[in-house]
This record gives structure tokens, C-alpha cells and sequence, in this order.
């Protein structure tokens, strides 16, 4: 009990016999029989004791919250947690899962297998979330013949609206930073790997849970789910609530154990100031995830309590207060908005300054900005509410203290732009997708400024105004991003090469079909179309039916991405990926594509910054026995 | 749940450290252990936290005369009593006394648990409902502590049964600190939160 049989570098025992793919499956299968187990016995028991107290036994919603808070266990225990953890509580010795290709079904505690399982979860969530986007359009692009009726449009938006608020909030952390962040700071995992393995099979009843509330009637309340309609509605704004709970704590032990990993796992001489500035992205990201989305989580449960227990935190007939769910909610979901894109940003400069071949410009200054926002974060929330009724002098300081993190915003964009300065830029897909991330957050960016003014926000707000400023700043800042990652490390994480020409393609298609689909709803916005109804007025239909056009290229736009993916990983046309294929010198570059168990042969220590390209002299990293980098571009397989 | 780990660690980087000792990268693991902790304790707080605020935004500093003082107090007394004895548990163990560690953690159960028999009589005679502004905030509050209560006894008693089976020493306790630490932290949102907010204000 005293030794670790998780550690991922010990020799392991060949399998027996070839994994089948039907063994691949059995712990999943194992956590679906154990969840149903659970959630029998805890709906079971609640029927028990209400007969028991004289009541009706069956209460949907009751019964269905105590049977998942019992299956929610049985889940987790049963794909993995009860032999790789669980067993060790009890004193009984801990069981290794399995090392071959049937680990990415299983809980593996491999920092780089449990960021492809986010990036695969997340990128299959994103193109369901992309297909209701789809679907809305489809229904916009006429204001009647839809197809949808207005119930099931709102179901159709607030599923969208928080299928892409998850991705937005677990694919860049929860994928890249699982997978890159150990790597960057040249530790060989990540701080509590069986927790982290944990925050991911979280997920999974996230979205089932999603999905199954469809067959509950749904839930029309969108993701902001605001009472009193969320109090009131199907029993599907249960489910949801549950899923959320669920998702948030998964984001908090992720940001927790971000923390703990980037404090205290970093390699000899990796001081702060040395930090890539990625690692310093997710740093500031991991903070809010840690505190703040317990706000989410209290709101959400304030509003089942409700539901289910006869509280009124929100009636207002028995003295609840709704503004008072408003006040939780933003207090988390506005710092939300910086857990997208503070990630993104760091990745965006880390690409900027690789493909610029340029030491990163103002690097200090782009720290102080995501310090800067992180700080700024906690005080600004209510400028989701100015027209909520909410107490006057509360309007000026709010919108002083978000117009202030325009200032940290801003440095990160001077970093940004300073090292493109004069910069001898490599136009390869990462750079494309970078470079498109810093045009779109600016057009995102400026039309915030008349969202944060209350003047103009009086008459935007709630318009689709507001809808095209917060895509532009999630799909235009946070997912560009996402891909610009994706194609810089999709060589590191598979050990292929994508095809640079499908890639290209790709960026131009999405960058034309975003910008043009989007600033289109700026001018509907303006022109008062309001968000969330399924119909609208009949002048505007010209202007939505050609949003709705460009919102299908946009989709198609994807499928040269599909096609790259499928063509590189499944076709097998692909030529193998040198270990360092960019010439870059940060520490995932200095392994083997991809990196072994433990990521690096020999422990790396660091002397100097990682991106002071053509300073003479400079080091970043010393692998003991192997060499330093800048020196080496193939020779650590 | 953080609380148990300490032996086998989070994972690799504690044995990994053993296995390599020529450059070891990492500080040693209860470092690690710790932080991950605070950091948890840090979070759940802010649970508290918003409970509280919504305390005073529903119902301000109102408060029915109905509620127990004496029950609450009687309440107070008992888990800061626990809180003492849980100390007492670690100090124990500390100097190899395994006895006197299982003696105080038993202790420490048996007044977590008269702990929520008496919310449980609170709650049975609450001359008001959860449906009105106080109520709702005395309902809600109590059970967050009482669920989080119930999550500390559920470490507590495992540690126990560990240390009956002959796991921890003196050089080897980070569970017992960590499961006495969560256990501090319940105790503190109860005498700093829950009990001024509801009883007191």
C-alpha cells in the first residue's frame, strides 16, 4: 500500500492476449450497471420513505435527484475509481488499468490519455452543439414556415447554448492543458493524476444527462436558466441542473489540480518568469474554475432546492427574490467568459511567438494581463444586468470596473501584436488560426465596449446584438484558438503529420463563414431583433436569411477538418511526425512524437526563457544526457 | 477525498521521485497533499459563502423568535468539542500513541453524530416551514452543513478503520491530517457561518 502502482514509467506486463475491442468496453459497461444499480436503490429509497411519511412514493423530480446522486457514484466507482483508488480506502491493494489501446476507455490516470479523451468528448460535443446551431439557423432563415415550434426552438437554443458553453469551457483546458501542461513545465505528470482522471469520467453524465432531459420535456430557459421560469418549468430543467452541478465540480478539481501541478511540479529552474505563456493562461483560468464556479453550482442548486424541497429562494409570491439568482449566476458565468478565453489567448500568443521566430514581445506585461483579468473578474458581473432592475448605484461602478479589464486585455493584445512586429512569420495553419483568433477577439472586444456602457446597452441588450458580440469572442476568440492548437500539436499528439493544404483550406473557409455570419448579426442586433425567440419581424428576413447562409458554410466549412482527421488518423496517409516538426523550442518539442510514458528520457532542467528565438547564446532547456534545446530538432526518440 | 491518498499518493510523481532519486523534480508529495487541500477547503467555502449572502438578501436580519438558541448552542458546543478531540487524534498519532489516536477519533464520531441527530430535532420542530424567507435560508444552510458533515464522517470513519488495521505512524499520517483538517473546516463554516448567520444575527 505504501507504493505506487500507478506510476505510468514502472515496466508493465505485456497483455495475455490481444485486446478485443468488446474488452474495451467492459468498464464503461461496469459504470452503466453500477449507475442504474445506484439509481434504483437511491429513487427506491426515497419512494420508501415518503410511503413511509404518508406521501405519494413517487415524486419525479425528487426521486430522480436522489437516485443520480447515488448513481453518480456508482458510475465512477464502477468505470474505474473503485480498483485504481477506492480499494486503497479500505486498505486493500489498488489495480493497474489497462496500459494498451483500451486506456482511452478506461480511467486512466496518463495525463496525455486523459487530454485526448477531453479533446475527443469535446470535439464530438462541439459538432452536436454546431448541428443545433444548424438547425437554428434553418428555423431563422424564414420568419414562418419553420420548422420548429416555439417550444422546441427553445429547447433547441438552451441545448445549443450549453453543449457550446461546456466545450468552451473543458476543450482547450481540459485537452490541451491536460496533455501540454505537465509537458511545458517538464513534469512527468500531473499533480493528483487519479483525481484527474476522475474530473474527466465526470463529464460523461454531464452530457448524458444533457440529452436524457429531452425526454423529460426538456428545459426552455436556456443556459443562463433564470428563475422564475426555471423553477416553473419541465422537469427536464432538473436534469440539467444536475448535469451542471456535475460539470462544475469536475471544472473545480481540474482547476484545482492546474494549480497544485503548475506550483509545485514545475522542473529545476522553471521560475515563474520562465513559465511558457500558455501554462501562465491556464494558471490564471484554473484560479476561477477554482473559486468561482461554486457560485454556478449554488445557484443551480438554490433553484433545485425549490423544485424539490419547498424552499423559495426565488418565488417572489413567498418572498423569494429572482434577481437574487441573477446576482449568483453572473457572479460566476461572467469570470466563465475568461475560463474560455484566457486559455486561448495564452495559446494564441505561444503559437504567435513560435511561428514569428521572436523572442515573445512585453512577455511580463502579457502576465500582468492575465493577472490582471483574473483580478478584474470578480467585480464586474453585473453589467449583465443593467436593464435587470437592479439597485441604481450599482450601474456607474460596474461599468467602470468592465471597462477596466480592457486595460489587462489590452496587454495581452499589445504582446500579441509586438511580436508579429517585424517578426518573420510562418504562415502554417497554427499561425493562421492564431493570427484570425487576434483580428476576431478585436471585433469582439470593441463591440463589448457598448455592452459594458449602460447607455447603449439599454437598447442592445437582449438583442442579437449581444448574441454576435459573445460568439465573436468565444467561437472567434476561444475556438480559433482551439484549432490553432489542434493543428499545432496534432503532429506531437499523434505522431502524424495533418495535411498543411486540407488545413488551410479549412481556416480560410471558417474565417470568411464566421466573420460573414456574424457581422450580419450585429446589424440585426441593431436593428432590435431579439435573441431567444424562434420568429422575428418580416423586414428582417432578407438579412437573416443571408445570416442563415453563411452560417451553413460555416458548418460546411468543418468538413475539409473532418476529412484531415479522418484521412490523417484512419486512412493512414499520412507521413510519421518528426519530434519536432516546427523547430520550436518549448519542452514538448524535445521529446518523441508522441512522448513516452513519463514524457521525457531524462529529467529536464531549465535555463532560460523559452522563447528568445535568435538570441545568441540563449538555452531554454537542458535535458541531462540528451542535449539542449535549440540543438536538437529530431534527436530525442 | 483528497484525505486518503497520501501512501499511494495522487499518482506517479511520488513514486516516480523514488525511482529517480539522481534529479528529483518535485518537492516532497505532502507539499502536494496539502495544497491540493487548502485549495479544496478554499473552494467549498464559497458555497458557504453564497448561502450566507442569500441570508441577508431574502430575509435581512430578520429571524423568528422561534428558533432553538439552547438546541444551537448545545449544538456549538458539541462540535467544537469534536473539533478538539480530532486534534487530539492527530497529536496522538504523531507520537505512535495508536491507542489514544483510535480513542479520540471515536470520540470525534460519536459527537459528529450526536451533531446530526440534534439538527435532525431541529429540524423535526422547526415551528416554521422552508418556504419562507428565513426558512429557506435555515433549511438550505443547516443541510449544506449537515451533507457536508456527513461526508466528513463517512473520511473520518475510514480513517479509523485503516488505523485499527495498523495504517499510519508517527512518520505516516497525512490521512488522519487531512481527514481531521476537512473535519476542522466543517466545523469552522458551521461557529463562523451557519450558526451566526441563522442563530445569532
Amino acid at each position: 500500500m505504501s507504493d505506487d502502482v500507478h506510476t505510468v514509467g514502472e515496466a508493465r506486463p505485456a497483455p495475455a492476449s490481444p485486446p478485443t475491442p468488446a474488452s474495451a468496453l467492459v468498464p464503461i459497461a461496469r459504470g452503466l450497471i453500477w449507475a442504474l444499480v445506484g439509481f434504483a436503490a437511491g429513487a427506491g429509497v426515497t419512494s420508501l420513505a415518503r410511503a413511509a411519511a404518508g406521501l405519494e412514493p413517487w415524486s419525479l423530480e425528487l426521486n430522480f435527484t436522489v437516485g443520480y446522486a447515488v448513481a453518480l457514484p456508482g458510475w465512477l466507482f464502477g468505470v474505474g475509481v473503485w480498483e485504481r483508488w477506492g480499494r486503497e480506502w479500505f486498505g486493500r491493494p489498488v489495480a493497474d488499468g489497462p496500459t494498451d489501446r483500451r486506456r482511452y476507455l478506461a480511467f486512466s490516470v496518463d495525463h496525455k490519455v486523459i487530454g485526448i479523451q477531453y479533446l475527443v468528448t469535446f470535439f464530438g460535443l462541439f459538432f452536436l452543439g454546431g448541428a443545433l446551431a444548424m438547425l437554428i439557423r434553418w428555423q431563422l432563415m424564414s420568419p414562418t414556415n419553420q420548422p420548429l415550434d416555439a417550444g422546441a426552438y427553445n429547447n433547441v437554443m438552451s441545448l445549443h447554448g450549453i453543449v457550446m458553453i461546456a466545450v468552451a469551457v473543458a476543450s482547450v483546458v481540459g485537452g490541451f492543458g491536460n496533455y501540454f501542461v505537465p509537458l511545458l513545465i517538464g513534469a512527468r505528470d500531473m499533480a493528483f493524476p487519479r483525481l484527474n482522471a476522475l474530473s474527466y469520467w465526470l463529464v460523461p453524465p454531464v452530457a448524458v444527462l444533457l440529452l436524457l432531459s429531452l425526454a423529460f420535456g426538456g428545459w426552455d430557459s436556456g443556459w443562463t436558466a433564470y428563475p422564475p421560469l426555471s423553477v416553473r418549468n419541465a422537469s427536464g430543467q432538473v436534469l440539467f441542473n444536475l448535469a451542471i452541478i456535475t460539470f462544475g465540480l469536475s471544472s473545480i478539481l481540474g482547476g484545482l489540480n492546474f494549480l497544485v501541478t503548475i506550483i509545485h511540479m514545475r522542473a529545476p529552474g522553471m521560475t515563474w518568469g520562465r513559465l511558457p505563456i500558455f501554462v501562465w493562461g491556464i494558471f490564471a483560468t484554473s484560479w476561477i474554475a477554482l473559486i468561482f464556479t461554486q457560485f454556478f453550482a449554488a445557484a443551480l442548486l438554490m433553484v433545485l432546492l425549490d423544485r424539490i424541497a419547498g424552499t423559495s429562494f426565488f418565488e417572489a409570491a413567498t418572498g423569494g427574490a429572482p434577481l437574487l439568482y441573477q446576482h449568483i449566476f453572473w457572479f460566476y458565468s461572467h469570470p466563465a467568459v475568461y475560463i474560455f478565453v484566457m486559455p486561448g489567448f495564452g495559446l494564441t500568443l505561444e503559437v504567435i511567438a513560435h511561428f514569428s521566430r521572436k523572442p515573445l514581445f512585453a512577455y511580463r506585461w502579457a502576465v500582468a494581463g492575465f493577472l490582471g483579468i483574473l483580478g478584474l473578474s470578480g467585480i464586474v458581473w453585473a453589467h449583465h444586468m443593467f436593464v435587470a432592475g437592479m439597485p441604481g448605484e450599482l450601474l456607474a461602478p460596474i461599468l467602470v470596473s468592465t471597462e477596466l479589464i480592457s486595460i489587462p486585455t489590452g496587454l495581452i493584445f499589445l504582446s500579441a501584436l509586438g511580436t508579429l512586429w517585424m517578426g518573420r512569420l510562418w504562415l502554417r495553419a497554427p499561425m493562421l488560426f492564431a493570427l484570425g483568433m487576434v483580428f476576431n477577439f478585436l471585433i469582439g472586444g470593441v463591440t463589448g465596449i457598448f455592452l459594458a456602457d449602460v447607455p447603449t446597452d439599454i437598447g442592445l441588450h437582449d438583442t442579437y446584438f449581444v448574441v454576435a458580440h459573445f460568439h465573436y469572442t468565444i467561437i472567434g476568440g476561444e475556438i480559433f484558438a482551439l484549432f490553432a492548437g489542434l493543428y499545432y500539436w496534432f503532429p506531437k499528439m499523434t505522431g502524424r503529420m495533418y495535411s498543411e493544404r486540407l488545413a488551410k483550406a479549412h481556416f480560410w473557409l471558417m474565417f470568411l463563414g464566421f466573420n460573414a455570419t456574424f457581422l450580419a448579426m450585429f446589424w440585426v442586433g441593431l436593428h432590435g431583433m431579439n435573441r431567444r425567440i424562434f420568429t422575428y419581424p418580416i423586414d428582417l428576413q432578407g438579412p437573416n436569411l443571408v445570416t442563415s447562409l453563411f452560417g451553413f458554410f460555416l458548418g460546411i466549412s468543418f468538413l475539409p477538418f473532418l476529412w484531415n482527421m479522418a484521412r490523417t488518423l484512419l486512412v493512414r496517409r499520412a507521413e510519421p511526425a518528426p519530434a519536432n516538426p516546427w523547430a520550436a523550442r518549448t519542452l514538448e518539442w524535445q521529446t518523441s512524437s508522441p512522448p513516452p510514458p513519463e514524457n521525457f528520457v531524462a529529467d529536464p532542467v531549465i535555463d532560460g526563457h523559452p522563447y528568445d528565438y535568435g538570441v545568441p547564446g540563449s538555452v531554454h532547456a537542458i535535458l541531462p544526457g540528451v542535449g539542449a534545446t535549440g540543438t536538437l530538432t529530431e534527436g530525442t526518440r | 477525498m483528497t484525505a486518503l491518498t497520501r501512501p499511494a499518493g495522487g499518482g506517479g510523481a511520488g513514486a516516480a521521485l523514488m525511482v529517480h532519486e539522481a534529479h528529483p523534480p518535485h518537492p516532497a508529495k505532502p507539499a502536494i497533499d496539502r495544497l491540493g487541500l487548502w485549495l479544496f477547503i478554499a473552494s467549498e467555502s464559497m458555497l458557504f459563502l453564497t448561502l450566507a449572502v442569500a441570508r441577508f438578501y431574502l430575509a435581512g436580519l430578520d429571524r423568528p423568535e422561534e428558533v432553538n438558541l439552547p438546541l444551537g448552542l448545545t449544538l456549538t458546543v458539541d462540535l467544537l468539542l469534536s473539533s478538539l478531540l480530532s486534534y487530539r487524534a492527530v497529536t496522538k498519532i504523531r507520537t505512535g500513541d495508536r491507542p489514544g489516536f483510535l480513542a479520540a477519533l471515536a470520540a470525534t464520531i460519536v459527537l459528529g453524530v450526536l451533531f446530526i441527530g440534534g439538527v435532525a430535532m431541529e429540524w423535526a420542530s422547526a415551528e416554521f416551514g422552508p418556504g419562507t424567507p428565513y426558512g429557506t435560508a435555515f433549511f438550505s444552510m443547516t443541510g449544506l452543513h449537515v451533507s457536508h458533515l456527513l461526508s466528513g464522517l463517512v473520511v473520518l470513519v475510514l480513517v479509523y478503520r485503516l488505523g485499527r488495521r495498523g495504517s499510519f505512524s508517527a512518520d505516516d499520517h497525512w490521512g488522519v491530517t487531512a481527514a481531521v483538517r476537512y473535519w476542522t473546516f466543517v466545523d469552522a463554516m458551521w461557529l463562523l457561518v451557519v450558526f451566526p448567520t441563522l442563530y445569532l444575527l
